[in-house]
């Protein structure tokens, strides 16, 4: 440092500005003020990680080119996970891995983020910084710059820590149509990994319920594999991940946003060994169980072995399996042929199996 | 998962499926009701009736702890939350049966109070000694199985001197349940409930033992099976039943040799009956005031017993009329012979209890098998 204490009859070098105390300090009502506190949490936390020519610009928005002939897709998430850090991640790469992968999930690369904090005065500086590099991070192997943001403080006990609410925009490439509506009969089900390890690794940290495991979220962003995807088969019909409800929940969305049934093979898909385990003490069924780096792929069954092939060719895919078929069913059931012979129907997911798990 | 998958193999099941296809006498019915709402579960999420000859019927029993939960007493538990301020700590399922005036504790908790769901008796003990300055009532259900647990945090109370640690005893009994079916005018007199057998409880019969079956065995000449709560178990259970019913035998067989003996967890009774004493009648929902089926805390551990601690009368209070929780919990009725399943009542909006639990005939039936009441159309 140049500056010396003026006590000592030094001088302090013009424009000079303590930096945060990040070991020890706290965010307190000032940091959400709009004075000079907040403005230089932002500077040497947010501007710090984020850094780009959107934010560079000093203005209160981004304004964005987009390129010729495409559709945007928008896509927004709220993120209140407890506890803010967990095996495999924590709620930065989490907020930027749920909208990204929610962007992608529309067939499109997902491009620019915008970033909001809502913090609990008392909050340490240094989990903030750390949660806040953890997302630069993310955002950098996503290919995603985080373009505006915002932050706001609120009272001691009025937050839990931070929440993050994330919007993210992206572009889809002309010719691709994907949505939770376009599944047809004879489709094929596909999924790009195991299930309930997001969900099983955050349980596992709480409070009342620690257990010893080696399970770690599968927090993650999927564009690389939904653009491998698209790049073997342009006409994928659904593309969806499946976070909270679990893999269950989600296609029963999909089968009643496109108005059809599905029939699964319970032995086809895919469950960790320690997952299941764990699962198993708490009385969880898996297929209810929250992911944050797997989807879900319909398409149509002459593409599905291509389709297949892509995904385990990519990192994020390697576990990928066929699950089972879309049907045509007035009801819009997704039923399940299970491991022990017989046949049942998998539900939404009813309550919540577990609190606050993204 | 090593001595799990071993009882989930669909293989064995199949050739238990050949074997019931062929030693059920095509020229009768078979109706065995499974007491625990574990086989309830069992049954409906590996699709078990799928495996069974169309002339063998699987009637749920009412062993599914929350679902005979009577309406007062959740009343309780929400009062003790909300007007005495008290911390009330439950199981998960308890969570969500509705009580009166369209509440549950769910939604007591979001009018403030404070109501947290707890995985065991010692978790609400730590609960205690975290908020010593407030008071925590454990609001304890269940049949044998959570009883030994409930014993013990009160035992241990006791000994740390925790002063502001009770519990709302609503433990209650299987063999006087079963007892109360079997004595059921639609049982005895009219036969409208048909009954060639049991399956026994799983865990219940690890802490109890396989002797307290024996009376119904000889008293009204049905067999016994006690079953394990895995699929499989379940199945070799059904073909012992079947078994018997040919032979004309009524005993107690034990299929869940693994973890139960005649005699049961002596350990366990004993902290059991250390702490707990018979109520003389007890209101079970659907089967109405059942005579010495539901224990109480004994008097040398008054102070820890809630209903004595806080002002809190028991007022029963009348299911929804066009609920039919209770002949179904009674084998009378099939969850699809309610008016209101389905439609109104849903786990989403439960108007009954056994719309609640996954273990409830009704929330087993809506989330696994509806698919077998309505034709579908498959591609």
């Amino acid at each position: 440092m140049n500056a010396r204490d003026d006590s000592k009859g030094g001088t302090v070098r013009a424009g000079y500005v303590r930096p945060l105390d990040i070991r020890n300090g706290r965010i307190d009502m000032g940091h959400g003020a709009g004075g000079r506190a907040a403005a230089q949490l932002i500077e040497e936390i947010f501007l710090a990680a984020f850094d780009n020519p959107f934010l560079r610009q000093g203005n209160d928005g981004a304004s964005l080119a987009i390129p010729q002939g495409s559709r945007l897709v928008m896509a927004t998430d709220a993120h209140v996970i407890s506890p803010l850090f967990f095996p495999g991640g924590d709620i930065g790469a989490l907020s930027v891995h749920g909208t990204v992968n929610d962007v992608a999930m529309m067939g499109a690369t997902p491009l620019w983020l915008s970033a909001s904090f809502i913090l609990e005065e008392g909050f340490p500086l240094a989990d903030l910084k750390r949660i806040v590099q953890s997302m630069a991070a993310a955002a950098r192997e996503a290919g995603v710059a985080v373009v505006t943001g915002d932050t706001k403080v609120v009272e001691q006990g009025k937050g839990d820590g931070v929440f993050i609410s994330t919007t993210g925009v992206g572009v889809v490439p002309h010719g691709i149509d994907v949505s939770g509506a376009n599944a047809r009969p004879g489709d094929v089900i596909l999924l790009s990994g195991t299930v309930g390890d997001h969900g099983v690794a955050v349980l596992s940290q709480r409070e009342s319920l620690e257990f010893e495991t080696t399970i770690v979220s599968d927090t993650a962003a999927l564009n690389g594999l939904v653009a491998d995807m698209l790049a073997v088969c342009p006409a994928i019909r659904t593309l969806r991940d499946p976070t909270r409800g679990g893999l269950a929940t989600t296609l029963n969305e999909i089968a009643r946003q496109s108005g059809v049934g599905m029939l699964l093979d319970e032995a086809a898909i895919p469950v960790k060994p320690e997952v299941d385990a764990a699962c198993e003490l708490l009385g969880l069924d898996p297929l209810y169980v929250a992911n944050e780096g797997k989807l879900i792929a319909i398409v149509p069954a002459e593409h599905g072995e291509a389709v297949l092939a892509a995904m385990r060719a990519h990192p994020r895919g390697a576990d990928a399996a066929r699950i089972g078929i879309v049907q045509q069913d007035a009801h819009h059931f997704v039923q399940m042929n299970t491991r022990f012979g017989g046949r049942r129907v998998v539900d939404w997911l009813s309550g919540e199996q577990l609190p606050r798990i993204c | 998962m090593k001595y799990i998958d071993e009882f989930r193999d669909g293989d064995v099941a199949r050739k238990i499926a050949d074997r019931l296809a062929t030693e059920a006498r095509g020229d009768r019915q078979y109706s065995f009701m499974e007491f625990c709402g574990g086989h309830t579960h069992a049954i409906s999420r590996y699709g078990v009736s799928e495996l069974l000859p169309t002339n063998v019927r699987m009637i749920h029993g009412p062993g599914c702890p929350v679902c005979v939960l009577p309406i007062g007493r959740v009343d309780m538990a929400i009062k003790l939350a909300l007007e005495h301020d008290v911390i009330v700590c439950t199981y998960g399922d308890t969570m969500r049966v509705p009580a009166s005036d369209s509440l549950s504790l769910t939604k007591a908790k979001a009018r403030g109070g404070d109501i947290r769901m707890v995985y065991s008796a010692a978790d609400a003990l730590t609960v205690a000694r975290d908020n010593p300055e407030r008071q925590v009532v454990f609001f304890a259900i269940g049949f044998e199985t959570t009883t030994p647990p409930t014993a013990l945090a009160i035992l241990r109370a006791q000994r740390e001197g925790l002063k502001n640690f009770s519990v709302l005893c609503c433990h209650v009994l299987t063999p006087s349940a079963i007892t109360h079916i079997l004595e059921s005018p639609e049982v005895r007199q009219y036969g409208t409930v048909p009954i060639d057998g049991f399956i026994g409880p799983a865990h219940v019969s690890i802490v109890i033992g396989a002797a307290p079956y024996e009376h119904f065995a000889e008293e009204y000449r049905k067999p016994v099976v006690i079953a394990g709560f895995e699929p499989l178990d379940v199945m070799q259970a059904i073909l012992m039943l079947v078994r018997q019913v040919n032979d004309g035998r009524a005993h107690v067989e034990n299929e869940f040799t693994r973890a139960v003996d005649r005699d049961g967890n002596l350990a366990a009774q004993q902290k059991v009956s250390e702490v707990f004493e018979l109520r003389p009648s007890f209101e079970w929902r659907g089967l109405g005031e059942v005579p010495y089926s539901a224990l109480k805390i004994r008097p040398a551990f008054a102070e820890f017993d809630a209903e004595r601690r806080f002002d809190v009368g028991y007022k029963p209070v009348a299911d929804n009329k066009a609920c039919e929780c209770g002949a179904i919990l009674r084998g009378v009725k099939k969850p699809t012979d309610c008016k209101i399943f389905g439609t109104v009542c849903t786990p989403e909006n439960p108007v009954g209890s056994c719309m609640v639990s996954s273990e409830g005939a009704c929330a087993a039936h809506y989330a696994y098998g509806r698919f077998k009441d309505i034709p579908v159309v498959t591609a």
